[in-house]
């Protein structure tokens, strides 16, 4: 594999950027956002450079390894710190940098007012950083680094307004759930090395072929954890929709664009793995089919944009995950999928952070109403997002939404057929909500507060909006033109093959059209053609109760965890109180009776000391003596 | 001497006869210096050590280390003792009585413990041991040989050493140093202090001291007009010490006060 | 001769010196007992030099002097410091430690 020397600027320049804005404080405020965002840009072009090197090269000479330093060395064990970048890697290099950079531009204009701004960018910069070495690291372990490192810059960035406690439990949410998903990654990695002897990426490549199918699919199940807590998929969906507590950019870039896909990553990264172990690839496929329904459902009941959104993205995220679930065929489609959705979901977040930056920071879509006149670049960017995100053809989630669609009817047997209805039915609804979304936000009669005054965001904010639109309109057809996608991630991938095709691509794209129209058309009459209360009526079906409260993720998680889990704690707490605190303060004690005991021998006399010291002398040479008998 | 002392370490009676002189007059100047009152007198027992020590090193084949002993030591370091003494003053003593209960037994009996332990260490450790000599690495000279060691295995130590001695001095001045607290009172404040004092009697300045026509020692009192020792006329740290010497030898026999003043 | 005599010499020095550092309380002679058993380290030195033939003993005896020099030199600053505030050379005085 060929080396470079330049990988480790993509990493290096954003860390550098974060630890100048920490470290020098408040003297950076004034230009702190100004530095963070062109370290940013310049990482992206370092990515640029890299992807111009890469394309000019043949297909097997595309990976290219950097070499950082010599991590860990026990016996034959040796890890080195190294980063590798190949055609699946600069994929995510460049939807991190890229869509991070619009990001940090737009916040430079959303967080002006916000006396913490320079603190904000410098967590951006650490997120930018710790994302790019989750997907440049050439070992689990090396991603492991950067896996945590997002999960820190996420905890710090939804909590960013921690003085709010409810945003500071919120970011204690997210970040305890991860530690799940956390935990299985280090059990995949400590399985990995124990059966293997090797977390590197081409050293479990190369010895998954000879490993028991029982000890892959162990790692393959732990790999799945991990990817359902950083991913936000059932069972750990459940601190998303509080992830919107950040601000909205980190929504947008954190929790849409690039973080929650890691899982996909990781998935998609270890395909060895899964492909030689069905059990663990038809869990991911499972997990994959009921978040997607899971998030849907949930998306079809808030009246709060952000979390709305949110849960959009778990339901798309959820076709990723399905996608990634189905083998060799669905990885690239997965990957496709995911970098749309990065240029729709990111633009539509940003969409929604503008509107709320018009209606002094309304995050409910009932209160809103009629912002198409007053916010017009808003509204078309979102629009545009709005097309994508349905399937509409020739907008970027048509290709990849579709393909993912007839993928899974393609799967074979009734696990195909199954699957297939679950995305179809799964497009009708995010047709549903989306459509309620837009119409609730932008049309009808206005639903304001007295003293909101909507007005549109300055350049600096619908300028990232107007770029993401644009590839949320271009980005599917340019990927899946000529299947430049696929052809360019195959050389990652074990082929095996055509399987039969049950329903022709036409055929597909016509049944997914048409739950999209049946969604819009249910969401036009529900919500278009009635008043729409400005306060949530309270008088709906249980269905729409429990959908509110996220299917009841959040009682189910409290009954079953949290009060056993709190339960075991006072019994530890006493424990500790009693062993623990009294070993530590018996340990006090005998300290501080010998103390008092010894004060005695201080009587400040210098002469003293010295006779103390004599007889110190006189006891080591009658040691010695006795010693050399 | 250094060649008699030279001559005597090569040959084993004449070392040995020196030994046995200067060994016990050394312990029994070391002991000295721990019974005499007087800091002056354990200064100087402690030179006669020093100097016994020198003539040992030179016997043993150091000359280098002898001479530098003599230098150093009773040049140096002796002096700098007698300046301190003097500073602080050359007559104080120590009274020998313990005022720590219980230290002197335990000073004496681990001294003797210390002593012995080591003398009983001694004994087995050089039993039937012969001194190679330093003869063969002196053969080029001893300053030669000590220089070459020095400046090669020794020279990193060497200039640490030299940065010690040189933080030392500058050490040493900066804890002597004495800061004035207040500025030094002018001539011009010195005299109108004087006549504000509330009486005109120094208004003059102190009387001298000695009888004047009779006698001009500092230590004498002069006379005042009535014939009376005048006390003021006498330095006060003489009168500290007790060093007055009474001048009532040279007062006037009678002095008629029965005059009454003219007017 | 037997070249042990001088160490014995050395370890009488020693303990001599030791015991004036326990016993006695003038600052000043306190520091000259010091300085003898700096001497009698140094006369073991010298002697284990001539007992082994190199010249290395004698060559430590040589730091041990220019070492002993310079605590002299800060030594007797203190002394003269302490002097100066407390009109007082006994060590006794300066008790300060304990209260």
């Amino acid at each position: 594999m060929m080396t470079s020397t330049s990988l480790v600027y993509l990493i290096a320049l954003p860390l550098a950027g974060s630890a100048i804005l920490l470290l020098a404080g408040r003297r950076s405020d004034k230009w702190g956002h100004l530095l963070a965002t062109a370290l940013s840009a310049s990482s992206f072009f370092v990515g640029l450079y890299q992807l111009s090197l890469m394309v000019g090269r043949t297909n097997s000479d595309r990976p290219v390894t950097q070499k950082l330093f010599e991590w860990i060395s026990v016996g034959t064990f040796k890890i080195d710190a190294s980063l590798m970048l190949d055609q699946l890697s600069i994929c995510f290099v460049l939807l991190i940098t890229g869509v991070g950079t619009l990001i940090h531009i737009y916040s430079i204009s959303y967080m002006s007012h916000d006396p913490d701004r320079r603190r904000f960018f410098a967590f951006l910069n650490l997120f930018i950083a710790a994302m790019l070495l989750l997907v440049l690291g050439d070992s689990y372990l090396n991603l492991y680094v950067g896996w945590e490192g997002v999960g820190l810059a996420s905890y710090l960035l939804i909590g960013f307004w921690n003085q709010k406690p409810a945003y500071a439990t919120a970011s204690k949410k997210a970040f305890v759930m991860n530690r799940i998903g956390d935990m299985g990654l280090s059990f995949a990695i400590m399985i990995a090395f124990a059966t293997m002897g090797t977390v590197s990426f081409s050293g479990v490549k190369e010895a998954a072929g000879h490993t028991s199918t029982a000890a892959l699919t162990g790692i393959g199940i732990m790999l799945l954890v991990a990817a359902t807590g950083k991913s936000a998929q059932f069972p750990l969906q459940a601190w998303l929709g509080d992830a919107m507590a950040g601000p909205t950019p980190v929504s947008a870039l954190i929790h849409a664009a690039t973080m929650v896909t890691a899982g996909v990553y990781l998935i998609t990264r270890s395909n060895f793995i899964f492909d030689a172990a069905p059990t663990a690839q038809l869990l991911v496929v499972i997990v994959g089919a009921i978040t997607l329904m899971f998030g849907a459902l949930i998306g079809t009941a808030k009246d709060d944009i952000k979390k709305a959104l949110a849960a959009s993205t778990m339901s798309q995220i959820g076709y990723m995950i399905l996608g990634a679930g189905l083998g060799p065929v669905g990885y690239a489609f997965a990957i496709m999928h995911l970098l749309t959705h990065g240029f729709f979901k990111a633009g539509m977040f940003l969409g929604a952070g503008s509107v709320m930056h018009g209606m002094n920071d309304e995050v409910n879509m009932r209160k809103y109403g009629a912002l198409r006149k007053f916010m017009p670049i808003t509204f078309a960017t979102f629009g545009l997002g709005y097309l994508a995100i349905l399937g509409v053809p020739p907008f970027a989630g048509f290709y990849s939404k579709d393909m993912i669609i007839e993928t899974a009817f393609n799967s074979g047997g009734a696990k195909g057929i199954i699957l297939g209805c679950v995305t179809l039915l799964g497009a009708g609804i995010t047709a549903f909500y989306m459509t309620r979304v837009m119409i609730l936000t932008f049309t009808g009669k206005s639903r304001w507060d007295e003293e909101a005054h909507p007005h549109e965001s300055p350049w600096l904010m619908w300028l990232p909006m107007a770029i993401l639109a644009i590839g949320s309109v271009t980005s599917g057809y340019l990927l899946s033109h000529g299947d430049t996608l696929v052809n360019w991630l195959s050389p990652l991938f074990v082929n095996h093959g055509e399987r039969a095709e049950l329903l022709s691509p036409v055929v597909v794209s016509g049944l997914a059209l048409a739950m999209v129209a049946i969604g819009v058309a249910i969401a036009f009459v529900k919500y278009s053609r009635n008043e729409v209360a400005a306060v949530a009526p309270t008088d709906v079906s249980i269905f729409t109760t429990i959908a509110r409260q996220d299917l009841l993720q959040d009682r189910f998680n409290e009954a079953v965890f949290m009060q056993p889990g709190q339960a075991l704690t006072a019994v530890l707490v006493k424990t500790d109180e009693a062993v623990i605190d009294g070993a530590v303060r018996g340990v006090g004690r005998i300290a501080l009776g010998s103390g008092s005991a010894l004060r005695g021998i201080q009587t400040g006399f210098v002469r003293s000391y010295a006779a103390l010291i004599l007889i110190g002398a006189v006891a080591l040479i009658a040691a010695i003596w006795v010693v050399t008998q | 001497m250094i060649d008699l002392a030279l001559q005597v370490g090569q040959t084993a009676a004449p070392e040995a006869t020196l030994f046995w002189i200067l060994a016990p007059l050394s312990v029994v100047a070391a002991l000295g210096m721990l019974l005499v009152k007087k800091a002056v007198h354990s200064a100087i027992l402690m030179a006669f050590v020093m100097i016994a020590l020198a003539i040992f090193y030179i016997a043993q084949g150091a000359p280098f280390l002898g001479i530098v002993q003599v230098v150093v030591y009773t040049g140096a370091v002796m002096m700098l003792f007698l300046f301190i003494l003097m500073l602080v003053g050359v007559d104080s003593s120590d009274s020998l009585t313990e005022t720590i209960r219980g230290l002197r037994p335990i000073a004496i009996i681990g001294a003797v413990g210390f002593g012995g332990l080591m003398v009983s260490l001694l004994a087995r450790a050089t039993l039937g041991r012969n001194a190679v000599g330093v003869e063969a690495v002196n053969a080029d000279g001893n300053v030669q040989g000590i220089a070459n060691l020095l400046f090669s295995t020794y020279v990193w130590p060497f200039e640490v050493v030299s940065a010690l001695l040189i933080t030392a001095a500058l050490g040493s001045m900066v804890l002597a140093h004495h800061h004035r607290i207040q500025t030094r009172p002018t001539q011009r404040e010195l005299s109108i202090q004087r006549f504000r004092s509330g009486s005109l009697a120094n208004a003059a300045g102190l009387p001298a001291p000695g009888v004047f026509a009779r006698h001009n020692a500092v230590d004498v009192p002069a006379l005042l007009p009535d014939g009376t020792a005048a006390a003021a006329s006498i330095n006060a740290s003489l009168k500290a010490r007790g060093d007055v010497l009474n001048s009532s030898a040279f007062e006037l026999g009678t002095v008629d006060t029965s005059a009454g003043e003219e007017k | 001769m037997n070249a042990a005599n001088y160490l014995y010499l050395s370890a009488l020095l020693f303990t001599i010196g030791a015991v004036g550092v326990v016993v006695r309380r003038n600052a000043i002679v306190v520091f000259m007992c010091i300085e003898l058993m700096l001497n009698a380290a140094n006369l073991s030195f010298v002697t284990f030099s001539r007992i082994n033939g190199d010249l290395n003993g004698q060559v430590i005896a040589f730091f041990t002097m220019v070492v002993a020099a310079c605590e002299v030199v800060v030594g007797l600053a203190i002394i003269v410091t302490i002097y100066r505030s407390r009109r007082s050379a006994s060590i006794d005085d300066a008790s300060l430690l304990k209260r």
